[in-house]
């Protein structure tokens, strides 16, 4: 029978009582109560956690998208441009009486320091006025180019710029010393000016002067600029127009990798070692810089954004809960009644904005994931994306959660079972 | 019918109750009164007699202002914050005039509840709690949420959570308030079988026929209790 459970169990000795146990709230049930308080007001929960979902999944995207897009720089940089040197001719206070410091040899000079692969000196050549680049020596009817630009460039260039020849084949050191009248042409500059093939030993004609076109290239590994140019020998174009005016010659050095500082701070020295001032070395930008450029710049204003939603998201959760405390101050003083403590009232409403949280948090991770996916699916990247970075961003929602259910629960536990079972 | 080898369960020693002001409140004025095992006992009084009060102390839901009220033998006032708490989810039934069920929680939920702060299995809880459904009469209506219920179903309800937890005493406060007069009689004559099958029951109304149940009638009027014609001031009843 109950009642001689009612008589029996739950009485202590006689006085003076003994100290009765305490009040328990196991996690799992703890767990279970905020769960179930959430699920009560579905619409509403996805409601306040969304700002979270929001501050988290931008938290992943820009992270995510800061990451991919410097990976993309890294594998851009870490072949070619970290392997890049160019050398600027600067004249120094001399710049007016000197026009080129590059030595005749400069290309043998460079290629004897340790770790250069090929360099080269170019520079555009600036053409008397009137004349033009011409498939023919007639006037400039209609196999004139316009604006075709010309370089001139000593062998090295070719090495270094590494063109890929669909005819024909560059230059080299002979033809450098010995003021040949040859040209090189990417494949576009070539169907312009109407040469289909070089059997027939096709010229172009810059101003006056023929050049025999030895080679046609379709791509090249630097100095792109070169595909829509005639490239003519160094020699030659100095012995025609003299050395350069508008713009100062480079030279174009490619090195082996993880060289190339060092051979930035040997080139002026090796170069010319009577005026080392002339020449300044460009070593190629340090990919980590740019990286964390790149990060810097769009980054920091998304992250601050990012926090930004993260910040609503915790207002939006502070506010749902405190109203939720205030909706069900009779439960509050009713589970005070049923042997509560405040802590327990705390606990459970502090899970509940916390697990607010972590959903939004775990959801927008998800979102975050999916949009650094879906961008760089569209722009053909891989996405990066550290394991931390995932790792930690339920985490972020999570501590939201916390943070933003500290004053409501706070309040909640404030409140007197007498109070609330009045209503 | 006093059991000699057990503690009162309820024994009040000179208590009393001020609400300090300004200008201080006396809610109840210095009373002793000795409640047994098994009584059935009413306290009546219109409201704004200390009622309230009266509840909010006898349930450890406030603190007296002076004398001393031992619940099951255990001096009240001894005791910390924590050890209250467990002391009135131990040894007190509450039932309220509005029922304060959890509506999104099903009958057998609520009632479960009351075991959830002292760690009762999972199992052993649900059991409990089917039987005492069972023993209120609402064992079909175990899953039905409270707003499908009636309201003396509901109050059925809340009696069977008060139960559960096999309290010493069971503490109702207007049970019957927010039940029309037939439903009312239903729940008083479970209260009446529980009373029987040796259960406490302290039933606080202003309703004099509610009040008529019990073995004894507490008069309470502006913070003075009596019992018949004795005013229960300064001396045991």
């Amino acid at each position: 029978m109950l009642s001689r459970r009612w008589r029996g169990t739950e009485s202590s000795p006689a006085s003076p009582g003994p100290a009765p146990a305490r009040s328990r709230f196991a996690v799992r049930d703890l767990l279970a109560e905020a769960v179930a308080g959430i699920l009560q007001r579905p619409a509403r929960s996805v409601l306040t956690s969304l700002g979270t979902v929001l501050g988290v999944g931008a938290f992943i995207a820009v992270l995510g998208l800061t990451g991919t897009a410097a990976a993309q720089i890294d594998t851009r940089f870490n072949r070619l441009t970290a392997t890049e040197v160019t050398v600027e001719d600067t004249g120094g206070r001399d710049a007016d009486r000197v026009p080129l410091a590059f030595p005749e040899d400069a290309d043998r000079r460079m290629a004897r320091v340790n770790g250069v692969e090929a360099a080269g000196v170019y520079w555009k050549v600036r053409l008397p006025p009137g004349e033009t680049v011409r498939s023919s020596p007639a006037d400039g009817g209609d196999g004139a180019v316009a604006q075709t630009p010309v370089v001139a460039a000593s062998s090295g260039v070719l090495s270094a710029a590494a063109p890929h020849f669909v005819q024909g084949r560059g230059w080299d050191a002979f033809h450098d010393t010995h003021d040949q009248s040859v040209a090189v042409i990417g494949s576009s500059t070539a169907a312009r000016l109407g040469i289909t093939t070089l059997r027939t030993q096709p010229a172009v004609f810059i101003g006056d002067h023929a050049f025999t076109v030895i080679g046609v290239f379709d791509d090249v590994q630097r100095m792109p600029d070169l595909l829509l140019s005639v490239v003519v020998p160094r020699s030659t174009a100095e012995r025609t127009w003299g050395p350069p005016r508008d713009e100062r010659a480079r030279m174009l050095v490619s090195t082996e990798l993880g060289a190339a500082s060092q051979v930035a701070d040997e080139a002026a020295l090796a170069l010319r070692p009577d005026h080392p001032e002339y020449l300044r070395a460009v070593p190629p930008p340090n990919p980590k810089a740019l990286r964390d450029a790149v990060g810097g710049d769009l980054g920091q204003l998304f992250l601050l954004l990012s926090i930004v939603c993260l910040v609503i998201g915790a207002v939006g959760i502070a506010n749902t809960t405190l109203v939720a405390v205030m909706e069900r101050v009779g439960e509050i003083g009713l589970r005070r009644a049923l042997g509560a403590r405040a802590r327990h009232i705390t606990w459970q409403f502090l899970t509940e904005s916390a697990a607010l949280g972590l959903v939004g948090g775990v959801a927008g991770t998800s979102l975050g994931t999916a949009v650094v996916v879906g961008v760089s699916l569209h722009n053909a990247w891989t996405p990066v994306l550290a394991p931390l970075t995932l790792v930690s961003a339920p985490a972020l929602g999570l501590a939201t959660g916390l943070l933003a259910g500290l004053y409501p629960s706070w309040r909640a536990s404030r409140i007197q079972p007498v109070e609330a079972l009045r209503r | 019918m006093p059991h000699t080898a057990r503690p009162a369960v309820i024994h009040l020693e000179g208590l009393g109750l001020t609400y300090p002001g300004p200008p201080p409140v006396t809610a109840l004025r210095p009373c002793d009164l000795l409640i047994e095992h098994g009584e059935f006992v009413s306290i009546v009084g219109p409201s704004g007699s200390g009622k309230s009060s009266l509840l909010n102390v006898l349930g450890l839901l406030d603190n007296p202002t002076r004398g001393a009220y031992r619940l099951d033998g255990v001096d009240t006032s001894t005791v910390g914050d924590h050890q209250r708490a467990a002391l009135r989810g131990r040894h007190i039934g509450f039932v309220f005039q509005s029922f304060h069920l959890l509506p999104h929680r099903t009958a057998q939920e609520n009632v479960e509840l009351a075991l959830v702060y002292r760690r009762t299995p999972r199992r052993e809880r649900r059991d409990r709690a089917a039987r005492v459904l069972a023993r209120v009469g609402l064992a079909h209506r175990a899953h039905a949420l409270p707003t499908h219920l009636s309201g003396g179903e509901r109050q059925r309800v809340a009696v069977a959570r008060a139960l559960v937890g096999e309290p010493s005493l069971l503490l109702c406060d207007e049970p019957t308030g927010n039940l029309d007069s037939e439903t009312a009689a239903s729940i008083l004559d479970l209260l009446d079988q529980l009373h029987a099958d040796g259960m406490t029951v302290l039933v606080i109304t202003h309703d004099k026929d509610v009040a008529r149940r019990g073995q004894r009638v507490i008069t309470i009027r502006d913070g003075v209790l009596s019992e018949g014609r004795t005013i229960l001031a300064g001396a045991p009843c």
